[in-house]
């Protein structure tokens, strides 16, 4: 018999400890993947944020700095360039990447820096129990928005991948969803294809994951694949905004 | 007959438990340069093996970032201007993360900001050098000198139950000699190390012996490199599990007690001293004019200038207030050290202070104020 699945090296044989039907653990698992196939695992120094996925070093096994919030890629860039060896990638929710660290994710991108940041928008705060976020939907209910989220006075949604791919410099920009095996596919391919590119010396690249938070949706995993299908991809559509698969 | 010290370019008179700094037989003309706080401390950097340097624009502190963009390339190191203090102490920590010594610097209202990863970094044991060129606050203040970072600097300075050391330089020569010694101490005690100058030592110009570096690098067995023949490692300072942060807390109070050993102080003219007036920074560099003008007038006055701010050097401060009643303190700002000075004297002792919020003093300032005091105990 030959096995077609198994888990990567990269990641340590332990349960995860993310909610039914997150999407953390698919996540994670294609960037541990990615990391096998293309050998790097010796190499890499990953930098977790702060959110649902602060524990990234109980379940890589590669070396992992934890970052203050928001500033991933700051730190990442210090860590690539004091090190020009190491393959680093960041994994930052929406509030850390597109709030409290926005300029830092912009600074990064617009010097070009050789890092992947992984982005996964969820539109909520998942840590803190489901405050509004930065990429919430408008109408969306949070904690922090029990009438919904208004956009006037509250904001749009902000387009990360859509205003890191308008910069200059960045090689690589992506939005894949995680939502069902065909999104799955192509998002393993769009990190195999991040960290290909700092491999090469290429700069920078990003890869937003759409991504269900069933528990602070409120809904069944089964409802919030469907929601990522049916309420997020029509406001962050999918597909590469720079480089190519 | 004691010795007037010259003030002008004085790179002698360090204490007993000063650093040796004396001019030495090798010395000549032409390891000497004429040059700026600033650039003493950026070049003190370079010579200790600093090839990470990120920083952020604010007056009075512009000369190292502008000095490092020019020299960190020549010397195989980086340097990044970065989007704010946030950022640029954040890359600091990622490069000290892979075992590669590290600096930012600021002046006061970007040290605020700096407080975020210096926090982080504490509780990580991630050792780097942070320099404050302080200037004046609170808010945007001014862009003089002042000690109004006292308290943050030696209090640790951000959120968490923490310290870090505190190195406070008094001259060029020193601003060049402590950085150097700031690294050994953050590799040595894995912790940041403070390396508190003002606008006017940043500012001024004085020759410096350029020695080199003395000290020596130290093996970082925690440094993220990759997790090459060996397991994967990580550098945190977030605690979940019950027991561990109170374990952790309790191992970094040990380690700033060890600390304890690289007090540094300076005694001037202390010896047969009736009174002592403590000052640090550049108030204890105008201090030493005003100490000699009093020696003229024949008063028995000397001074304590602490060099290592945290820890604070309170046993020597105590032992010499078995022998002297009367302290002054002076410092740039409405009474932060003269606290740490209380404490550390024994009870009975007369601790004064004349306090200089917002403006530097004159020579002329301070010995008005010793005479005062001096000749209402000495009639």
């Amino acid at each position: 018999m030959k096995p077609v699945f198994k888990r990567p090296r990269s990641l340590y044989d332990v349960p995860f400890h993310y909610c039914p039907g997150c999407h953390h653990g698919i996540a994670h698992r294609l960037i541990a993947e990615a990391i096998d196939v293309l050998g790097i695992q010796e190499r890499v120094i990953a930098v977790a944020s702060i959110g649902c996925s602060v524990f990234l070093y109980d379940y890589f096994a590669v070396d992992v700095l934890e970052a203050p919030h928001g500033r991933a890629p700051a730190v990442g860039t210090g860590i690539r360039r004091a090190r020009p060896e190491s393959i680093v990638f960041t994994y930052q929710g929406d509030g850390d990447l597109a709030a409290i660290g926005l300029a830092e994710t912009i600074h990064a991108a617009n010097r070009g820096e050789q890092l992947a940041v992984f982005f996964v928008n969820n539109t909520v705060y998942g840590m803190t129990g489901g405050q509004m976020a930065p990429t919430t939907l408008p109408g969306q209910k949070t904690t922090t928005t029990p009438s919904g989220r208004r956009v006037i006075g509250e904001g749009a949604p902000l387009k990360m991948a859509e205003t890191i791919a308008a910069l200059k410099p960045p090689a690589f920009v992506a939005r894949v969803a995680l939502n069902n095996p065909k999104g799955i596919l192509q998002a393993g391919k769009a990190v195999q294809k991040a960290f290909r590119i700092q491999v090469e010396g290429k700069g920078y690249a990003f890869v937003e994951f759409l991504s269900a938070c069933p528990t602070n949706w409120k809904m069944t995993p089964c409802e919030a694949n469907r929601h990522v299908s049916e309420a997020l991809i029509p406001e962050f559509p999918l597909g590469i905004f720079k480089g190519d698969l | 007959m004691h010795r007037l010290w010259p003030v002008c370019g004085d790179v002698s008179g360090y204490g007993d438990r000063g650093l040796a700094l004396k001019m030495r037989k090798t010395e000549t003309v032409s390891n000497r340069k004429l040059v700026k706080g600033n650039e003493a401390i950026a070049l003190g950097a370079i010579a200790a093996g600093c090839r990470f340097y990120a920083g952020y624009p604010i007056t009075p502190q512009n000369e190292i970032p502008e000095f490092m963009a020019g020299r960190m390339p020549a010397v195989g190191g980086t340097f990044i201007q970065a989007e704010s203090e946030l950022a640029a102490v954040s890359m600091v920590m990622g490069a000290a993360a892979t075992g590669a010594r590290a600096m930012t610097s600021s002046s006061s209202p970007g040290i605020s900001l700096k407080q975020e990863a210096i926090s982080y970094m504490a509780g990580s044991e991630i050792p780097c050098v942070v320099v404050n060129v302080c200037r004046s606050g609170p808010g945007l203040g001014g862009i003089s000198a002042s000690q109004g970072d006292y308290f943050q600097a030696t209090r640790g300075g951000g959120h968490g139950d923490y310290r870090t050391f505190v190195l406070a330089p008094h001259s060029v020569q020193e601003s060049y000699d402590l950085t150097m010694l700031a690294f050994d101490i953050a590799d040595r005690y894995r912790t940041p190390v403070l390396v508190l100058s003002d606008a006017v030592l940043g500012q001024m110009k004085e020759p410096v012996y350029l020695r080199g570096y003395k000290g020596q690098e130290i093996r970082k067995p925690w440094a993220l490199t990759g997790a090459k023949g060996r397991k994967a490692r990580y550098l945190k300072s977030l605690y979940l599990n019950e027991g561990e942060l109170t374990a952790r807390n309790w191992k970094l109070f040990r380690k700033y007690r060890r600390m304890e050993k690289e007090i540094r102080y300076e005694m001037y003219l202390t010896e047969d001293a009736e009174a002592i007036v403590v000052a640090f920074g550049c108030v204890a560099r105008i201090l030493k004019t005003s100490i000699q003008m009093a020696r003229r007038k024949g008063m028995r006055v000397g001074m304590f200038r602490p060099i290592s701010l945290f820890p604070f050097p309170s046993q020597a401060l105590a032992a010499m207030s078995n022998r002297v009643n009367r302290f002054l303190v002076c410092e740039l700002n409405t009474g932060q050290m003269v606290e740490d000075v209380r404490l550390a004297v024994k009870p009975g002792v007369t601790v004064e202070s004349h306090l200089c919020p917002g403006y530097i003093p004159t020579p002329n300032e301070l010995f008005r104020e010793i005479k005062k005091r001096y000749l209402a105990s000495n009639p």
